[in-house]
């Protein structure tokens, strides 16, 4: 019994991870059709900016929200230099996130160094706790609160903002969005800078549990692209229902079935899209 | 007359290992033309056919395998294993298409991203069959015709060869009706539908070229390393692939070669000079994305005809 | 007639003395040239960079010159590709006429080159390619290594678990690849042969996400557990490992601890017991000068790549010396380095085996906090004169399987 409670509570702790992680990936994908590729280097370089202020002496939560800001900067920036220039051509935009990623991939190496590093948490959420006959650390438990939190944000921006009203109309019919007068193109560098925050901060959330290392980003993004693609773009609730699945699926695989640990979460994926395409909610534009 | 150029070109390759002197740079000259190969198979499917795939390192890597596997473990003479090889890749690559093409666009690319990575995968930890991160090595390279292939020249040639005929073979089929349908599907599938065409059948069978030519590369890329491991299956190599192809020139015949000497010659020649090179390679790629959209094959021959009509 | 053919014979016989000794002499004064292969893009670079380090020390104390001759130092990165690292090895070797390479960092790579190594005839020493063939049932007589096999110091470990630990049950987790395998199954054979039992192997991606899964699956009524990673895993293991307040004593592999990881971890890594043939905190002379050199230059302790790369040069240096300088002579060279014995190492004495890898010392070491605060491998124990083979017959070893993820078979898994 206590296997199984154990590792759904792992299972619920990794989905809050993962949808942190696949939140903006999906919004941005969502709205401007952009697979941003670069996603996972923005998760990683979050991480990094977060541990320099942590090491700085900063408060966990402050260092967070800075290391988003951060990469929200930067995200705007690559939104106006690079992919407006190439608006319209969505794989053009792809392969450009691509070049970006090892930009910043290599940036990170030379700037950090190859030294792994473990993030501290924040001291309120230290240590294990008992939880339904099981020791959990708190701070996993921590994490599903702030993917709950960060969830709830999201739906109320959504869903009850006049900017979410827009990002609805664009998601469901850019062209018609445009003609009602919505400021299209202000609107994609603000749900660029909007998902690249959500990134960063995901790096840091996310940094007392994986560390912060070259090559987090090539781990984190396929993770990203599963989720996105079992959930459905564009919509949040397929994005956190993808999220817990897919926590499920790795965690009870790779304790179940330990042979297939390194295919766990393609299997699934290649099934899903043989099966349903356009992923289990979406609309994955084909 | 369009046979000149390509006959002029064939000449300049085969002297080039004279002009090249060390050693050294004709094993970097026959790297280039394997993956050159490896590109123009890709590019029949990216360019030509519009369907983006980042899993294509899968059929290098089963090609390579398959003759690994078959020369230390059934005692296959090399080109025999090869041979076997590409039959066994091809047969993948039929059984990858009619799974992958049931999606199009982004999700033909999540679904070829994931058979990419269960292979990866597969190869890191059936242990037995693939010798796992260690890989399989210990190969001796072919002997065609009884030509020793060891040495960097003759290999050279023997690499040379093969991609002449792949190069004419690919030319062939992007001219042929068959290509030509196939860009008309790229464009405008419905269309194409619409006149009777199968557009699936026309799609799967691309996918399945792509997939033996890319099997091509695998067989020569084994004979040139005498060695195989997981790292060739990853999804760092089939971006790099897909990388070559765009910053070349997709849905051109030439570009796939000059984006794979890009690749190659920034990756072991520039590594040498620029501490950051991986940093430079991001941003060649960022700004041929952005200023030579279409490549840059294409690219310098508008800017050539540009210069050549200028008042 | 026959005079002007002795006196032309006789000059003749003077002139190729005087030009081979002038070539000799002319040899003497060039620069020997040494090619390095060290991966600095990619995930691996963190050890790479720590091999480029023990590398550069090495070099600026010997002020370049080794015996007598200065160096000429190729770097070439082979980005942990095998592909890059077999073109990088004929960069260094067609391209820049090396005479001798130090390198490469993985096993993979190693593999990748040995058929060209063989091939071009090139003297090669590796600072941390552990991978167990490389020198027992696939060894490449221009092959020798400074660092041990992979399971080199987990047998005295198995041992020391049992006998002076005094564990009986043990849970595995380990990298799922070959040098986690193979450190592993070093710990289970030797720990299973003095009376121990190994009731649970785990295995982990080695990009695994989250260890979550593997630490909630550990059995709570083993004695121990035994920790393979390498590069990051080890710490992101122990932190997670401590967050979910697993009661159990951690025995781990060399580099799960390594002094490159272990100065940017936590209490979590303390109390860790550990076994490899370097820790930082040997009470030598010459060590203690190596480690002061190192802070130094580079503001940290050495451990695993640094002090290989450094052990890969003091062989290079002691081959050289005991054919004057002469790496021109290929086989002379190689028959000395094969039969080195470096003894100013600053793990201890350092001697090659038959088959080209290091009979050395282990040391079991403990995680504690230095006076100044800092986190340490202090020497518990020591094993002396440790080979590849342990205590077991080379030939025995060698006609079973290499060491595997299912060799030694795991007959007490519960």
């Amino acid at each position: 019994m206590g296997f199984w409670i154990t590792q759904s509570l792992n299972s619920l702790a990794l989905g809050g991870l993962l949808f942190i992680l696949s939140a903006g990936f999906s919004l941005i994908f969502g709205l401007m059709r952009i697979a941003n590729l670069s996603h996972g280097a923005y998760f990683m370089l979050g991480a990094y900016v977060g541990l320099t202020l942590l090491q700085k002496g900063v408060n966990f939560w402050i260092a967070a929200l800075a290391a988003g800001a951060a990469i929200a900067i930067l995200g705007g920036l690559v939104e106006r230099i690079v992919l407006r220039q190439l608006a319209g051509r969505t794989l053009s935009q792809v392969l450009a996130t691509l070049g970006i990623a090892f930009i910043i991939a290599d940036a990170c190496l030379w700037i950090w160094s190859g030294d792994p590093i473990p993030l501290t948490g924040p001291a309120s959420l230290r240590g294990a706790v008992p939880v339904l006959g099981t020791h959990f650390p708190l701070y996993r438990l921590g994490v599903i609160g702030i993917a709950a939190v960060i969830a709830l944000a999201l739906w109320l921006l959504v869903e009850k903002t006049r900017i979410g009203a827009m990002i609805r109309a664009g998601v469901d019919d850019l062209d018609m969005a445009r003609a009602v007068g919505i400021p299209v193109k202000a609107l994609f560098t603000a749900v660029f800078c909007l998902g690249s925050a959500l990134a960063g901060l995901g790096g840091v959330i996310a940094g007392p549990i994986l560390s912060v290392y070259p090559g987090l980003d090539a781990d984190m993004l396929p993770l990203a692209l599963v989720v996105v693609i079992l959930g459905g773009v564009g919509s949040l609730g397929g994005a956190v229902l993808g999220s817990i699945v897919i926590g499920f699926i790795y965690t009870f695989g790779n304790a179940l079935l330990p042979d297939l640990a390194y295919v766990i979460l393609f299997l699934p994926m290649v099934i899903v899209l043989v099966a349903r395409p356009r992923g289990l909610f979406g609309r994955i534009p084909t | 007359m369009r046979y000149a150029s390509s006959i002029a070109a064939l000449v300049a390759l085969a002297a080039l290992p004279f002009a090249l002197g060390n050693e050294y740079y004709v094993n970097l000259a026959s790297q280039v033309l394997i993956a050159a190969i490896f590109a123009m198979s890709l590019n029949l499917l990216v360019g030509y056919g519009g369907m983006t795939s980042l899993g294509h390192a899968a059929y290098l890597g089963v090609g390579a395998y398959a003759t690994a596997w078959l020369t230390l473990r059934l005692g296959l003479g090399p080109l025999g294993a090869g041979a076997a090889a590409l039959a066994i890749t091809t047969l993948m690559a039929g059984f990858y298409g009619v799974l992958a093409l049931r999606a199009s666009g982004l999700g033909f690319l999540m679904i070829t991203l994931a058979l990419g990575q269960i292979l990866w995968g597969l190869a890191y930890r059936w242990v037995g069959v693939t010798g796992g991160d260690n890989g399989l090595s210990g190969l001796a390279r072919p002997a065609p015709l009884g030509i020793d292939i060891t040495g960097a020249r003759p290999f050279y040639f023997f690499a040379l060869a093969v991609f002449a005929v792949a190069f004419a073979l690919v030319a062939l089929f992007v001219r042929s009706p068959f290509g030509a349908s196939l860009q008309g599907a790229r464009d405008q599938p419905r269309r194409m539908r619409a006149l009777g065409y199968n557009v699936w059948m026309i799609r799967w069978i691309t996918f399945v070229l792509a997939g033996f030519w890319g099997a091509v590369a695998g067989v020569l890329y084994v004979y040139y390393n005498n060695f195989i491991s997981p790292h060739a299956l990853s999804l760092t190599q089939s971006a790099e692939v897909l990388l070559m192809v765009i910053a070349g020139g997709a849905a051109t015949l030439t570009g796939p070669v000059v984006g794979a000497a890009l690749v190659v010659v920034m990756k072991n020649v520039v590594s040498a000079y620029v501490e950051r090179w991986t940093l430079l390679l991001g941003v060649v790629f960022v700004l041929i994305v952005m200023f030579l959209p279409d490549g840059l094959v294409p690219g310098v021959q508008r800017l050539y005809s540009r210069w050549r009509t200028r008042p | 007639m026959i005079k002007r053919l002795i006196s032309r014979a006789l000059s003749g016989v003077l002139a190729s003395l005087a030009l081979a000794l002038s070539t000799a002499a002319t040899a003497q004064n060039e620069p020997i040239r040494v090619g390095f292969l060290t991966v600095k893009s990619g995930a691996l670079a963190a050890g790479g960079r720590q091999m480029e380090e023990g590398l550069a020390l090495f070099l600026k104390e010997r002020k370049n010159t080794i015996a007598g001759r200065k160096v000429e130092l190729f770097t070439a990165d082979t980005a942990g590709q095998p592909a890059v690292t077999k073109t990088k090895a004929q960069e260094l070797v067609e391209r820049d006429k090396v005479q001798v390479i130090i390198g490469p960092l993985a096993a993979f790579e190693a593999l990748a080159i040995d058929d060209y190594i063989r091939q071009a005839k090139v003297p090669i020493i590796s600072p941390s390619a552990a991978a167990e063939d490389l020198t027992q049932r696939k060894p490449n007589p221009w092959f020798v290594r400074a660092v041990g096999t992979s399971a080199q110091p987990m047998h005295p470990l198995g041992e020391y678990a049992a006998k002076t630990l005094g564990y009986k049950r043990v849970v595995t987790v380990g990298d799922d690849f070959a040098f986690g395998h193979e450190g592993v199954a070093g710990f289970q054979r030797a720990f299973e042969d003095n009376g121990g039992k190994v009731v649970q192997k785990l295995w982990s991606p080695l990009n695994v996400a989250d260890y979550g899964t593997y630490i909630s699956q550990i059995d709570a009524k083993a004695d121990a557990v035994l920790i393979a990673f390498a590069g990051a895993n080890g710490p992101r293991f122990l932190k997670q490992y401590r967050e979910y307040g697993v009661k159990l004593p951690v025995i781990a592999s060399m580099t799960s601890v390594d002094e490159g990881v272990l100065k940017n971890m936590g209490d979590e890594a303390l109390g860790v017991i550990s076994s490899g043939w370097y820790t930082a905190g040997i009470d030598s002379a010459v060590n203690k000068n190596f480690v002061h050199a190192v802070n130094q230059e580079y503001k940290a302790d050495p451990g695993y790549y640094t002090v290989g790369a450094y052990g890969a040069a003091l062989m290079l240096e002691e081959a050289l010396k005991k054919v004057n300088g002469k790496i021109e002579d290929k086989d002379a060279f190689m028959k000395a380095l094969r039969s080195a014995a470096v003894t100013n190492d600053p793990r201890g004495v350092v001697r090659l085996d038959d088959y080209g890898n290091p009979i050395m010392n282990v040391y079991i070491r403990k995680v504690e906090r230095s006076r100044d605060g800092k986190l340490v491998n202090a020497v518990v124990k020591t094993y002396g004169g440790v080979s590849q083979f342990w205590s077991y017959d080379p030939k025995q070893f060698l006609a079973s399987p290499v060491y595997s993820r299912d060799y030694p078979p795991a007959k007490n898994l519960e």
